[in-house]
């Protein structure tokens, strides 16, 4: 599991610096629908989702994975407040700077300034939210980690 | 109505990452049964180490293989986008605001859109038309309103 989710990461991590997603001015070409428009990362999307298609589908219909660990997918159901507002949320930070927390990981060798301050302040952001789950609305922090706690429901 | 950039646009990376994405997120899927959403990992991670507790080894070694993913990358040429120019309260205000969105709304680019999306979740559909939009949204009044960006 450790070597698979270690050559996961990098797999991951390449591929999205050869689409070009860790350039926050293409990721901004993209969302700057009243400019020049860059559809490349629809393209970027388009070609992931597809591949992941037919080994998604498999894995949520088995109970058990490949490599034997649970499949522990995310058991919420139902579009609520709290996944609307932290999407808008989000989507104001992803249109500010151009970058999400993917490509922010697989850019930090470049070392620039811009790219430690984005991950850093990310880091603190996240920090910021586990402490506000915690202090703020105690009787939401099972959900924190959005992640199944009990066991997987398996899919018929 | 779009005024589609074709110097910039950029087909066959764009087609070839996203491959390379998909098929990461979906090895994660059915080899290990877990969502290779990077805010997830990530946070979840943080959680794990805030309550005390050490963070699940195989979180650590996906982010570890994404950081390592830059280091091999450096080797043979520039990240690109290395150089933007950004205002750093633009990007420290942004960053903070991605990290808290992305736990609030429980995930992100990979989380909603790649592996939510190939499961179809309608959660994640949401959750993806929901930050495109804000993003597109930010974006215009950045730079067509204030004039930055």
């Amino acid at each position: 599991m450790k070597i698979l989710a270690f050559i996961s990461g990098v797999v991951f991590g390449i591929g999205l610096l050869v689409s070009g997603m860790t350039d926050p001015a293409k990721v901004i070409a993209f969302l700057d629908i009243a400019g020049p428009w860059d559809p490349s990362l629809i393209l970027v999307m388009i070609t992931a989702v597809l591949v992941a298609l037919v080994p998604m589908q498999m894995a949520q219909r088995r109970s058990q994975s490949l490599m034997g660990e649970k499949i522990a997918f995310p058991s919420t159901r139902g579009i609520n407040g709290k996944l609307i507002a932290g999407s808008a949320i989000f989507g104001i930070g992803w249109g500010m700077t151009g970058l999400c927390p993917g490509p922010s990981l697989a850019s930090l060798a470049a070392s620039t300034w811009q790219e430690w301050l984005f991950f850093s302040s990310m880091f603190a952001g996240m920090i910021g939210f586990e402490l506000w789950q915690r202090f703020g609305k105690p009787a939401t922090a099972t959900t924190s980690s959005g992640l199944v706690k009990t066991p997987a429901p398996s899919k018929p | 109505m779009f005024h589609i950039d074709w110097t910039h646009f950029t087909p066959a990376t764009a087609i070839l990452g996203g491959a390379m994405i998909g098929a990461a997120a979906g090895a994660m899927a059915l080899g290990g049964g877990k969502i290779a959403g990077i805010s997830g990992i990530f946070g979840g991670a943080i959680n794990e180490a805030m309550q005390g507790k050490r963070p699940t080894a195989w979180r650590l070694w996906f982010l570890g293989g994404l950081i390592a993913a830059s280091f091999i990358w450096v080797m043979f040429r520039p990240i690109p986008g290395a150089h933007y120019g950004e205002s750093w309260p633009v990007i420290a205000i942004g960053g903070l605001i991605v990290g808290f969105g992305t736990r609030l709304g429980s995930g992100c680019a990979s989380g909603h859109g790649v592996c939510g999306l190939s499961r179809f979740s309608p959660r994640s559909m949401a959750a993806v038309g929901t930050f495109i939009g804000m993003g597109m949204a930010t974006t215009f009044v950045m730079r067509h309103l204030l004039g930055g960006a």
